[in-house]
């Protein structure tokens, strides 16, 4: 019996090996170890077994059974791990195909530049003040000390609608509105951006519509240092920590002393060349000490009151940035411009 | 302004400082140099030749063969094309090995078998801009004056070995239109003085009272007016130093007389002008307003109708010169001229610019009268002028001038402290330093207890205030030299307000739902600016427009962005969507400001999802616009507030389109462009849509408030209605909502069925129904008691069946 039973389970171990399937190993655990197997039939004939050898071939069945079922098991998981490759090799896709593209859509570079401007002064406790596009003659020049008459406001520069109103020149109306709302009192912070319009021909460099950002700061105490840290702060953020900055005397009337900012050319790094026409400088803002009469105009006391004010456009900062070179682009919205300025930088 | 470098030294020392260094010094103490410009550069072997010889090429009519002699051993052969070249004149040849503007090499030739050994030039081969080139030489090559040198360097003779510096002045600063007025900036830059031309006329004992006299009517206009006489000139060129000193200053010489009146203006910034005392027509100066339809022909030959607005000189009788603009041509300096009649004269600018205005007419002279000059230096460029014409046009100065003078005109007298010097700059400057400064400005300054008072000079009448002097002081202290420092003081946080932030919101929300930012124009043509308009009134048209296409206001953004997807379209952009947010304008009554509404607009062509490897294309449709100002309408808080009814509007798709109510009140529309407008702009199917930014970001919303994420199962329950065709499924969504109680929680449409199996007329629309509590879990009563109403709510508001 013994014998008979080493004889099985070579039998059966020999057969799992070679089954090629699950199904034939399902056949052969029920031919072996099913009630009506050849173990089972061997166990039966236990009776005629001594009482000393019964437990021994009792044991050795059950060790014969276990052998064969391990076996089966490990063939069995090995069949399904085979299917399971199987399976998703079959799977397998071409993982080089593009992937589905997302919708996806972005600012127009000039609000992208005036944000990023609106940000940087919001983050040294600015506000952003807004005005109308349609102005009054008075808020436009004669706030600003630019009396009527003045060369400097030429009817031929400017889109007039009556006699006393226009489309704004300059994003400044909106500074002496809010001076105004203010009532003569300090502090005022503000920013304003905004479009204006200039009688114009449409060219490269020129658009009868374009866009101002202008700051205002108005407090007791506020001095041309205050105005100069302040517009380094802005330049080296907008245009990298290493550009440097010069300031120069300049003219506007609403300003006094006034000032013109240039920052040294990224082109050619200062040496001159064309894009700076050879100064190693690129004029970037205008700016000044408010004038008193504009303070006064206002309703401020310019003895107790003074500030500064800057104002700069951003076609020609995003110009100078992404080296755009025609103004016009801003303007027809071709797609092709517009998704260029989709990511961060 | 364009200024000499050597020039200019004649009037301050600049020794140790180059064209360029000057330059950056100007710059950064107030005067923008625009440019700095070597004539001469890259240019090289031009020297001066005499004309030997002079015979006709034998091959070619218009050619000469010339012998130039250029001071070697023996005269060249050189062929020249020039129609003014002549034996015995002197020349500038360039020679073999020269280098011409352009990088231009000059070699050995043979010009129809005769040999050229170089090329006698005119001025605009040497780089003269033609219109700097006096009449005569115009055509032809430039002839020396007959004293120069044979072999001296040619470029040298024409003044181009010289640094020119382009000023770009800004208004205040018309004091630096003048050699003498950049001179006292530069001296004051560097701390040095001011040398005056010296003056040395010898007069005649004759009068010039005897044979002129001048009366003033116009006196606001001309409250200083002076001439003197110059008796038997002899016109002829002027000298070359002072042709080419001309030059360099972008003035074209003419002779003698008008020379020097162009030079001393140079010099001083006084303008000039000289007349002829024998074609002049009287012996009476009279300054007046022009009559009504006066005529004066101008020295450019052109006929000015004149009107009350204009000043005029006249002879008593008739103009003879517009006042301070430009000469009559009938009293013109001409080859014939004897006796001058210099008139140097101060005249307000607010006069002049009105006549160079209307009469087009910008001259050296109304230029320098607009801006103002320095009435100080009105009689001694008269005495200067009348010298040189004595030494270089061989004149008798007549004793004394004759003069009118109702000036007013007197020096400022402003004061100003220390303490706010410094306050302003934010700086620590001492007095001495400030007076220090106001002495290089040579502005006269007496200093008491911090305490400045300060004379400035007639010349710089653009200092009017005390900021003005804390500018002089800024900038020659200079600017880079004032402290960084940030404001002080009461600091308040920066923020946006509501509506900023709702609006940058929108921005991101479209952006994210993949709709591109436009800008466009805001000003659009008559047949467009009411197209699309929420609200029409009348429309605002500029005064003075540059273009048809640009002479209205827009109403309205729609058509602005039809014109964007035209504009791409076109340029094979197919597949397009764009929004903008701006202002529209609408009327009130004239010189009233308009109502400007900020807007939301967008539009959209072509396809919206496209995967094309896996077959997917996905065309824009009506509700992938309507699902991007959902999202707009979401992330503002205002789903439950908006609702849409079917809405006919010009221009759009009378089944497809619909009007967007907020809170039951129009703000705008969405749908298809019409096909017909689709097909004037070569649009393909294009949806749009316009809103009232406004409307939509003045509704306050609730703060979010945190709801309880269910804790029990949900029941959905699907059921598919009947109705007629007419019944909207927003309708019927909105009564189901309202019968399903509180207990039903979502409402959504899946399907939408209209085909050959359903009766005509009639429709059928499947509903998903989701019902849930949030304290226990629902019974399949409870959701039968709400079941049951909404069936008989859809039956009896809008007879819908259930579908079998």
């Amino acid at each position: 019996m013994q014998e008979r039973l080493q004889e099985l389970q070579a039998e059966a171990i020999g057969k799992v090996e070679a089954a090629a399937d699950l199904k034939e190993l399902n056949d052969i655990r029920v031919a072996y170890l099913g009630k009506k197997g050849p173990i089972t039939e061997v166990l039966r004939g236990m009776g005629k077994l001594s009482a000393e050898e019964r437990p021994k071939i009792g044991a050795l069945a059950n060790d014969v059974r276990e052998a064969i079922a391990v076996t089966l098991e490990a063939k069995q998981v090995q069949f399904e791990n085979e299917a399971v490759a199987a399976k998703l090799a079959s799977e397998t896709i071409d993982v080089t195909l593009p992937g589905r593209q997302v919708n996806k859509g972005n600012h127009h570079p000039l609000t992208r530049i005036i944000e990023e401007i609106e940000d940087l002064f919001i983050g040294m406790g600015y506000e952003i003040a807004e005005g109308p596009e349609v102005e009054q003659d008075y808020y436009n020049f004669e706030a600003l000390n630019l009396p009527k008459g003045h060369p400097a406001r030429d009817m031929q520069d400017s889109f007039y609608i009556t006699e006393e109103t226009l489309l704004r020149t300059q994003t400044s109306p909106v500074q002496a509105r809010t001076m105004e709302k203010h009532k003569g009192k300090g502090p005022v912070k503000i920013i304003c951006p905004g479009k204006v319009y200039r009688r114009d021909n449409d060219d490269a460099t020129h658009s009868h519509q374009f866009t101002q950002i202008e700051g205002l700061v108005i407090d007791e105490n506020i001095r041309m240092s205050d105005l100069k840290g302040t517009l380094e702060v802005f330049a080296k953020k907008m245009f990298g920590q290493d550009r440097e900055i010069r300031l120069r005397p300049s003219f506007f009337p609403f300003t006094e002393p006034s000032v013109e900012m240039d920052i040294s050319c990224k082109i050619c790094g200062g040496k001159g060349c064309s894009v700076c026409k050879g100064t190693g400088w690129i004029e970037i803002l205008g700016a000044g000490m408010v004038h008193p009469r504009v303070l006064e105009m206002s309703g401020f006391d310019s003895k107790k009151y003074s500030g500064f004010a800057f104002g700069m456009g951003p076609e020609r900062i995003a110009m100078l940035k992404y080296g755009v070179d025609d103004i016009r682009h801003f303007y027809t919205n071709d797609i092709r411009f517009i998704k260029q300025f989709h990511r961060h930088e | 302004m364009f200024v000499s470098y050597n020039w200019l030294r004649e009037y301050v020392d600049l020794s140790g400082i180059d064209a360029y260094e000057l330059a950056e010094k100007i710059t950064k103490s107030g005067i923008e140099v625009e440019g700095v410009e070597k004539k001469s550069e890259g240019l090289k072997g031009v020297v001066v030749g005499h004309v030997v010889e002079r015979e006709k090429h034998p091959e070619a009519d218009k050619l000469n063969i010339c012998q130039v002699d250029l001071g070697g051993e023996a005269p060249l052969q050189i062929i020249c094309g020039a129609p003014n070249v002549d034996k015995g004149q002197k020349v500038a040849v360039a020679t073999v090995g020269a280098v011409l503007p352009g990088n231009f090499k000059i070699k050995k030739a043979k010009l129809r078998g005769e040999e050229s050994n170089g090329m006698i030039c005119s001025l605009q081969e040497l780089g003269f801009e033609a219109k700097l080139i006096a009449k005569e030489y115009a055509t032809g090559i430039f002839v020396f004056p007959n004293e120069t040198e044979v072999g001296t360097d040619a470029l040298e003779a024409l003044g181009m070995e010289d640094y020119i510096l382009e000023l770009g002045l800004t208004p205040n600063r018309a004091d630096a239109m003048s050699m003498l007025g950049v001179a006292y900036e530069v001296a004051a830059i560097l701390g040095r003085e001011v040398k005056w031309p010296e003056i040395n006329t010898v007069e005649a004992a004759e009068k010039a009272s005897e044979i002129i006299s001048v009366s003033v009517d116009a006196k606001e206009d001309a409250p200083l007016y002076t001439v003197k006489v110059i008796k038997d000139v002899k016109i002829a060129p002027s000298p070359l130093w002072m042709q080419t000193k001309l030059m360099a200053s972008g003035i074209r010489p003419h002779n003698n007389i008008v020379d020097i009146t162009n030079y001393v203006m140079l010099e001083y910034g006084q303008p000039l002008h000289a007349f002829d005392y024998d074609r002049f027509g009287s012996k009476e100066v009279v300054v007046r307003r022009a009559k009504e339809k006066e005529i004066l022909v101008t020295l450019d030959d052109a006929e000015r109708k004149l009107t009350p607005e204009h000043v005029v000189i006249t002879n008593g009788e008739e103009p003879v010169g517009m006042a301070g603009v430009m000469g009559g041509a009938n009293s013109e300096v001409n080859s014939d001229t004897t006796t001058v009649l210099l008139e140097s004269a101060y005249f307000a600018g607010a006069a002049i610019r009105k006549a160079s205005k209307d009469h087009g007419l910008r001259s050296e002279a109304s230029s320098r009268y607009e801006k103002g000059i320095d009435p100080a230096r009105t009689r001694e460029a008269a005495e200067r002028a009348a010298s040189l014409m004595a030494q270089y046009a061989g004149g008798t100065v007549l004793k004394g001038t004759v003069v009118a003078d109702s000036l007013t005109i007197e020096p400022a007298v402003l004061s100003i402290t220390l303490d706010k010097i410094n306050k302003i700059i934010g700086a620590e400057l001492t007095a001495d330093e400030v007076v220090s400064i106001f002495e290089r400005l040579k502005f006269e300054v007496k200093s008491e207890n911090g305490e400045f008072t300060v004379t400035v000079p007639t010349r710089r009448g653009d200092i009017t205030i005390e900021e003005d002097l804390i500018e002089e002081v800024a900038r020659l202290y200079g600017y880079d030299n004032i402290p960084t420092t940030l404001p002080v003081g009461a600091q308040a946080p920066g923020k946006l307000t509501a509506y900023q932030q709702k609006r940058r919101q929108v921005k991101r929300t479209l952006e994210g739902a993949g709709v591109y930012q436009a800008i466009t124009y805001s000003l659009t043509s008559e047949e467009k600016v009411s197209e699309y308009a929420l609200e029409k009134r009348d429309p605002i048209r500029l005064a003075m427009p540059m273009s048809e296409d640009r002479s209205y206001l827009r109403q309205s953004i729609v058509p602005q962005l039809l014109e964007v997807l035209k504009y791409n379209l076109a340029r094979q952009n197919d597949s397009i969507a764009v929004y903008e947010i701006g202002s529209v304008f609408l009327s009130n009554r004239k010189e009233e400001l308009p109502d400007e509404k900020e807007h939301l607009a967008g539009a959209l062509t072509g396809l919206w999802l496209s995967h094309p490897w896996q077959g997917e294309k996905k065309p824009v449709d009506f509700y992938v616009a309507k699902g991007v100002i959902e999202a707009v309408f979401d992330t503002l808080g205002l789903t439950q507030n908006i609702s849409y009814q079917q809405a006919k509007i010009h221009g759009m798709h009378p089944g497809r389109t619909a009007e967007v109510l907020l809170n039951n009140e129009s703000i705008g529309f969405i749908g298809q462009v019409h096909p017909t407008v689709q097909k004037e702009l070569d649009l393909k199917e294009t949806f749009v849509f316009e809103l009232s930014f406004e409307k939509l970001a003045s509704v306050d919303v609730e703060p979010i408030n945190y709801q309880a994420i269910p804790r029990y199962p949900s029941i959905t329950r699907d059921i598919a209605l009947v109705v007629d065709k007419e019944v909207a499924g927003g309708k019927l969504e909105s009564i189901i909502t309202d019968a399903g109680g509180k207990l039903l929680k979502e409402v959504q449409i899946f399907d939408l069925y209209e085909g050959e199996r359903m009766e005509p007329g009639k429709k059928s629309l499947a509903f998903s129904l989701k019902y849930y509590d949030p304290e226990r879990t629902l019974t399949e009563e409870d959701i039968a008691k709400a079941h049951e109403k909404v069936l008989k709510a859809v039956k009896e508001e809008a007879g819908a069946e259930l579908r079998g």
